[in-house]
């Protein structure tokens, strides 16, 4: 089968012009945070996990500094490296694809590849969609960046209030079940707690900290928050949620 | 350290967190304990990068026009608006709130 008639080419073709074009808003926040355009441009091309670069981002622009923002950015990345084992098992990589399969693997190439059954169209889906989102978001950062800078005061275009919003995005598709509720609301409410007392940045770090004892004292769901972000298959989502629903 | 130190640094570590997923044998990482941390640590960080946007200024709790683009961008997601468009109804909110005088 050629690679324009795989179902899983088109899927990831389509998850990476959509995740893609929100690079726009990476690079028009990353410049409003106080990132200079090359600072922005790098940590898409660079670090290429999106959660983790708004976390970035989110602490610079929040008046953190360079450690907080460095700290809550490897912490938001732990799941690539789950993510990593998935796909290790699933795509095999060898010699020097093995470093390209660990750059793009994120949210959006794992989660086309794990919604295959054939292991050819997992491989298509993984690499179509990992190397598609690469391009359309570094393209897409360089052009927000550009646009960030041209556009002067942020906060008089509501640039702060965009910030807030795509971080509630990339939270909102893992609060699925009760669980991951009670671990968001418990982590704001011991953010807002701390904001006053530790230094700009340090609360993400609280929170990290009550998340990581949530996970390892409590016996829930192996997976939970590790649903990829995105939902390259609609149809079958419906399958899984009621598969979550008997666990 | 300049920023362009902790710039660089947060993308090395980033690499090498996604490829420790190719290299170390799958047993380790197939331990339940650590996929629920990384699992309840993404959410939680994310929740809080979420309030703090929205309410914290340094180190104070501030009441501005970030909660309104909060509230609006909840709305479009219960309403399930793809990513973009929460953003841009996120700045929107805010910008519109700002021009009618909210600080």
């Amino acid at each position: 089968m050629r690679l324009r008639q795989s179902p899983a080419a088109k899927i990831g073709l389509s998850i990476a012009i959509a995740t893609g074009l929100y690079g726009i808003s990476f690079g028009a926040l990353g410049v409003a945070s106080g990132l200079t355009f090359w600072q922005t441009v790098v940590l898409s091309a660079f670090m290429f996990t999106g959660g983790s670069q708004f976390a970035f981002i989110g602490v610079i622009g929040g008046g953190g500094g360079g450690a907080a923002a460095f700290g809550s950015a490897a912490l938001l990345g732990v799941r690539n490296a789950v993510y990593g084992m998935q796909m290790n098992a699933l795509i095999a990589p060898r010699g020097w694809r093995r470093f390209a399969a660990a750059q793009v693997t994120i949210d959006e190439s794992t989660a086309t590849a794990v919604g295959q059954t054939d292991p050819l169209e997992q491989k298509r889906g993984f690499w179509v969609a990992g190397v598609g989102v690469f391009l359309f978001w570094n393209v897409c950062t360089i052009l927000g960046a550009l646009l960030g800078n041209a556009i002067g005061d942020p906060k008089a275009w509501g640039l702060d209030g965009a910030a807030v919003a795509a971080f509630l995005g990339l939270l909102w598709p893992r609060l699925r079940a009760r669980e991951p509720v009670a671990i968001a609301v418990v982590c704001a409410l011991a953010t807002v707690l701390a904001v006053p007392f530790v230094p700009p940045g340090v609360p993400i770090l609280v929170a990290a900290l009550v998340a990581g004892l949530w996970g390892w004292f409590s016996h829930g769901s192996a997976d939970e928050g590790l649903e990829p972000d995105v939902e390259p298959y609609p149809g079958v989502e419906s399958a899984n949620e009621s598969d979550k629903e008997e666990r | 350290m300049p920023m362009w130190g902790w710039v660089l640094i947060s993308c090395a570590v980033a690499f090498l967190t996604k490829l420790v997923g190719y290299l170390v044998p799958a047993k380790i990482l197939k331990n339940k304990r650590i996929t629920r941390i990384a699992g309840t640590m993404t959410i939680g960080l994310l929740a809080s990068l979420t309030v703090l946007n929205a309410v914290a200024t340094g180190t104070q709790l501030t009441l501005d026009s970030r909660v309104g683009a909060l509230v609006a961008a909840a709305i479009a997601l219960l309403l399930r608006a793809p990513f973009l468009v929460v953003v841009i109804v996120g700045a929107v909110t805010a910008g519109l709130l700002r021009l009618i005088g909210l600080p």
